[in-house]
């Protein structure tokens, strides 16, 4: 199809910043191009220690809680595979990135969704959370800033949940690639209770913060114990993450964040903008507090989200997920991706305008 | 100054065209307050003026440019500021910097001839007091003005994924 505007894809418009290409462009050259230890360059994982501590004041040891990955989606599967056993209940707070679910049925485990609602801005309650718990559940998967809806977890949201993780003795697999984009006060890293520090695995990496998606650097953060079940799996499953990227994350943190600050300024100004033309559209949307997703209702429409997706597809060229793919709580809700430019944000208002216009 | 005064200054400068209504939802602030904003900052003079940048070449106009490097003596008191404001009175050029390094004032010269550009700065800049030697490079062609690169790259055709 020509001409389409894409609001389905998660990833950043921007190019890479060119200082982080051109330390691995020069590295190449150097002939960097072996192994590196299974997991990741000393150097690297040096840099994620010192950038998680003064970032989101989490503490972890760069020679044993830290692996680099080949991007987050295997850090997510290896964390999942290192702490399930067959038959374990796995929980899962939804909507969410679609591979959560699949790795622990991979993995032998038996997902379970929380809903995350609308209603609490798509917040994680204990409530919700209590009612899934079963003498069989063993680890609860979460990603805040959220994908699809943008929702933020602060920390009084994520001590009613500790205290449940407790009482039960559950793992924590926080999720937190979008904790650089938040727009209303800094990302909590649940890791920082000190009553969850040992139960989570902290799973980070570069692709969104710093547009760095092809590069596939990502990391996962855990106890001693639990990261050498995990490298288990990565040794033998990636060997280790590609060189050229780790050498490029490097630079990224050593020198990437003013950039990666004037994207996030970018994101917020397209946020502003499309989600306030959603709104005056009739498209109901809260005002997501971080990641680069919109979540609009469609309930006004009278069409499911399915039905919305495809048919502003094929009439009007633009591209969005429909939320029931992303779990129960998406139903009647669209996954935009605003991260593209805002130039092509209007462009794709003024379609789904013409769109709801051909509704009526 | 605060962050919202930041904001609206980035957006301006990007683009100072962006209606006002789209600047209140861009920076999160009601319309009212951009006027009165911009309105400040235009008295305050933090905003000089509002203008394009434009590629001459492409727009067919044969003007050359040059840099011209100056080195000149201070004056006591005074220092370069009595010499700089009088360079600067001339319409052709463009910019002018008091600069560290080998030579003190570096001004940005435009004219409708290399041959003009030359008789310029032989006849008005070179024999004025206090200018010890002048270097003149002519400009060959801009990649990038002002944050913007002029030159057409290809765009890298992103590959579709499943998710």
């Amino acid at each position: 199809m020509e001409d389409v505007i894409s609001l389905g894809v998660g990833e950043p418009d921007f190019v890479t910043p060119w200082c982080v290409c051109e330390a691995s462009i020069y590295s190449i050259e150097q002939g960097s191009t072996a192994y590196t230890s299974n997991k990741g360059t000393p150097q690297l994982r040096d840099a994620i220690s010192r950038y998680l501590d003064t970032r989101f004041r989490t503490r972890y040891d760069a020679e044993e809680e830290i692996i680099v990955t080949c991007g987050v989606s295997e850090a997510a599967d290896i964390a999942i595979r290192a702490v399930t056993d067959p038959g374990d209940e796995v929980l899962v707070a939804e909507p969410c990135y679609v591979s959560y679910t699949p790795c622990v049925s991979l993995a032998g485990g038996i997902p379970v969704t929380v809903p995350c609602r609308a209603d609490d801005e798509f917040r994680l309650t204990a409530d919700a959370l209590a009612e899934s718990i079963t003498p069989k559940t063993k680890t609860l998967i979460a990603n805040f800033p959220n994908n699809p809806t943008g929702g933020v977890m602060q920390e009084a949201d994520w001590r009613g949940i500790a205290d449940l993780l407790v009482d039960h003795d559950l793992l924590l697999i926080s999720d937190e690639v979008y904790g650089e984009l938040t727009y209303d006060g800094d990302h909590f890293s649940p890791a920082r209770l000190p009553e969850l520090r040992d139960r989570t695995i902290t799973l980070n990496g570069f692709s969104k913060a710093f547009a760095m998606t092809g590069w596939r650097i990502g990391y996962l953060c855990a106890p001693p114990e639990i990261t050498a079940a995990a490298l288990k799996i990565h040794q033998y499953v990636a060997l280790c993450a590609p060189v050229m990227g780790q050498i490029a994350a490097y630079e990224a943190l050593r020198i990437g964040e003013a950039e990666k600050d004037a994207m996030v300024r970018e994101y917020r100004l397209r946020r502003n903008l499309f989600v306030d033309g959603l709104n005056k559209l009739g498209l109901t949307c809260h005002l997501p507090k971080g990641a680069f997703y919109a979540f609009p209702s469609v309930e006004s429409t009278g069409l499911t989200d399915t039905e919305f997706a495809e048919s502003l597809l094929h009439e009007q060229h633009v591209a969005v997920v429909p939320g029931s793919v992303l779990g129960p709580s998406g139903v009647g809700h669209l996954r935009c991706a605003y991260a593209i430019s805002r130039d092509d944000l209007k462009e794709a208002l003024s379609r789904i305008g013409a769109f709801l216009d051909s509704l009526k | 100054m605060d962050e919202k005064d930041r904001t609206l200054l980035h957006l301006l400068e990007e683009n100072c065209r962006t209606p006002e209504e789209e600047l209140a939802v861009l920076a999160e602030m009601s319309e009212q307050d951009v006027r009165d904003r911009i309105g400040r900052l235009e008295k305050a003079g933090v905003v000089r003026r509002y203008g394009a940048v434009v590629d001459w070449e492409r727009a067919g106009d044969g003007n050359v440019a040059a840099v011209i490097e100056l080195k000149v003596s201070p004056e006591r008191d005074l220092g370069y500021d009595r010499i700089a404001e009088r360079i600067s009175r001339f319409p052709q050029v463009r910019s002018l910097r008091l600069m560290t390094g080998a030579y003190d004032l570096q001004l940005l010269v435009t004219g409708p001839s290399m041959h003009e550009i030359a008789r310029f700065v032989a006849e008005q800049i070179a024999p004025m007091d206090r200018i010890r030697e002048t270097a003149t490079h002519i400009i060959m062609k801009t990649y990038k003005e002002n944050g913007t690169t002029f030159a057409e790259r290809e765009e890298v055709e992103r590959l579709p994924y499943s998710f």
